[in-house]
């Protein structure tokens, strides 16, 4: 299962954005081969909309589910509708949150 | 005919007394027989006409706004609409095949319906909410811009308002607070912006953005301190180093208030504030002749 991340930074010691839509990165971590990419969010400067922009590009990424501060009311509810599970989680890096899962 | 003169009374912070000025200088000038419209842009939150009581409604008509219906059996998935949306207000996944409409977000500019090459995207009429038309005497009007609930932004309701606002000898626009685009939206059809802020570190804040931005537009303006004599010093020396007009001081007085929420006009009552309210009704005429209209 791939799961997505909000990253201020793209490597594992970077701390995770507290935000969701306009998070800096996603970090997408796979449960099966234990790997971890970086993908700078495109929704990240998005004048409006980030939220479903950035519900859109995980999506797209295949991840079933997502770990971040926070989530606008938007984006939750395409979350919801993809059966995408939400996790809410703070000050953490990327690592400490993967080893956790 | 002349060309009509048009003045907006803004201030970047709320609450400055933005309505309290408008439907002052509106009931003075309307009552001494001016052919005049005000023009209420708050459109989130109209109140002028809880002080303008008694004109008479003349029409409230819907201001609508287009927004896409994807017809599903004709959709391709090519994706093509969402590329083209620069509001990210259509939801578009490949895999699983999903496109979705996000209405609060859409602008109404069409692109979705340029950009579909098979006939899958048709329009309809979302209500952004209205315009009411308040006739008073000499012909002159309230025109009330009203944003329904929920809707995203107010910018079509109150430019469908200032349209209405035409053949008119004078016009006030009651802008919204704050510098976004409702703000923008307003002043840019002024040929001058009277600033209303209040003597205080958090007025002059946001009047300096105020003033930013109309820099930015190239617009004339003067500021209006009320509650002079609250606060400190602050926003007086900045308009004397930006050498930047103070078309009025009012003073912070308990009475003022006092009437002012009890829905009535200071230029009803009292004939000292008719006389001041003239007197900034000739000093931002002369500023705007000044400024080389």
């Amino acid at each position: 299962m791939k799961i997505a991340i909000t990253s201020e930074g793209n490597s594992l010691d970077s701390k995770m954005d507290s935000r969701f839509g306009r998070c800096a990165y996603f970090a997408i971590y796979d449960t099966n081969t234990k790997t971890t990419d970086f993908f700078e969010n495109p929704a990240k400067d998005s004048p409006e909309g980030a939220g479903p922009k950035a519900v859109e590009f995980i999506a797209s990424k295949g991840v079933k589910k997502v770990v971040a501060g926070e989530f606008g009311g938007k984006a939750k509810a395409l979350l919801e509708k993809l059966n995408i599970e939400m996790q809410q989680e703070k000050d953490k890096t990327i690592s400490e949150i993967i080893k956790q899962l | 005919m002349t060309k009509p003169m048009k003045i907006a009374i803004a201030s970047g912070k709320g609450g400055t007394g933005k309505t309290f000025i408008s439907t002052n200088l509106y009931n003075l000038l309307q009552k001494k027989g001016l052919n005049v419209a005000l023009v209420d842009c708050d459109a989130e939150e109209p109140n002028a006409r809880l002080f303008l009581t008694e004109g008479i409604l003349k029409s409230s008509r819907e201001v609508n706004q287009k927004v896409p219906v994807i017809d599903e059996s004709k959709c391709t998935y090519c994706g093509k609409c969402a590329e083209y949306c620069n509001y990210n207000a259509i939801f578009f996944l490949k895999e699983p095949k999903i496109v979705n409409v996000l209405e609060e977000i859409c602008h109404g500019c069409g692109a979705c319906s340029v950009a579909c090459s098979y006939g899958a995207i048709t329009e309809k009429d979302d209500l952004l909410g209205h315009v009411s038309n308040f006739e008073f005497s000499n012909k002159s009007a309230l025109i009330e811009s009203r944003t329904r609930v929920g809707v995203y932004s107010s910018v079509n309701v109150l430019k469908a308002a200032i349209k209405e606002a035409s053949g008119f000898d004078l016009v006030l626009f009651d802008a919204p607070p704050g510098i976004g685009c409702p703000f923008i939206q307003t002043v840019a059809q002024a040929d001058y912006v009277v600033l209303v802020t209040e003597p205080t570190p958090y007025g002059l804040s946001d009047l300096k953005q105020s003033i930013e931005t109309l820099k930015g537009m190239d617009k004339p303006y003067g500021v209006i301190v009320n509650r002079a004599g609250l606060g400190n010093d602050v926003v007086y020396d900045y308009l004397k180093k930006e050498n930047i007009p103070l078309l009025m001081s009012i003073p912070f007085d308990k009475n003022i208030a006092v009437s002012y929420s009890k829905g009535e006009l200071l230029t009803d009552q009292d004939s000292k504030w008719k006389e001041k309210f003239s007197e900034l009704f000739n000093k931002v005429k002369e500023e705007y002749g000044n400024s080389n209209n």
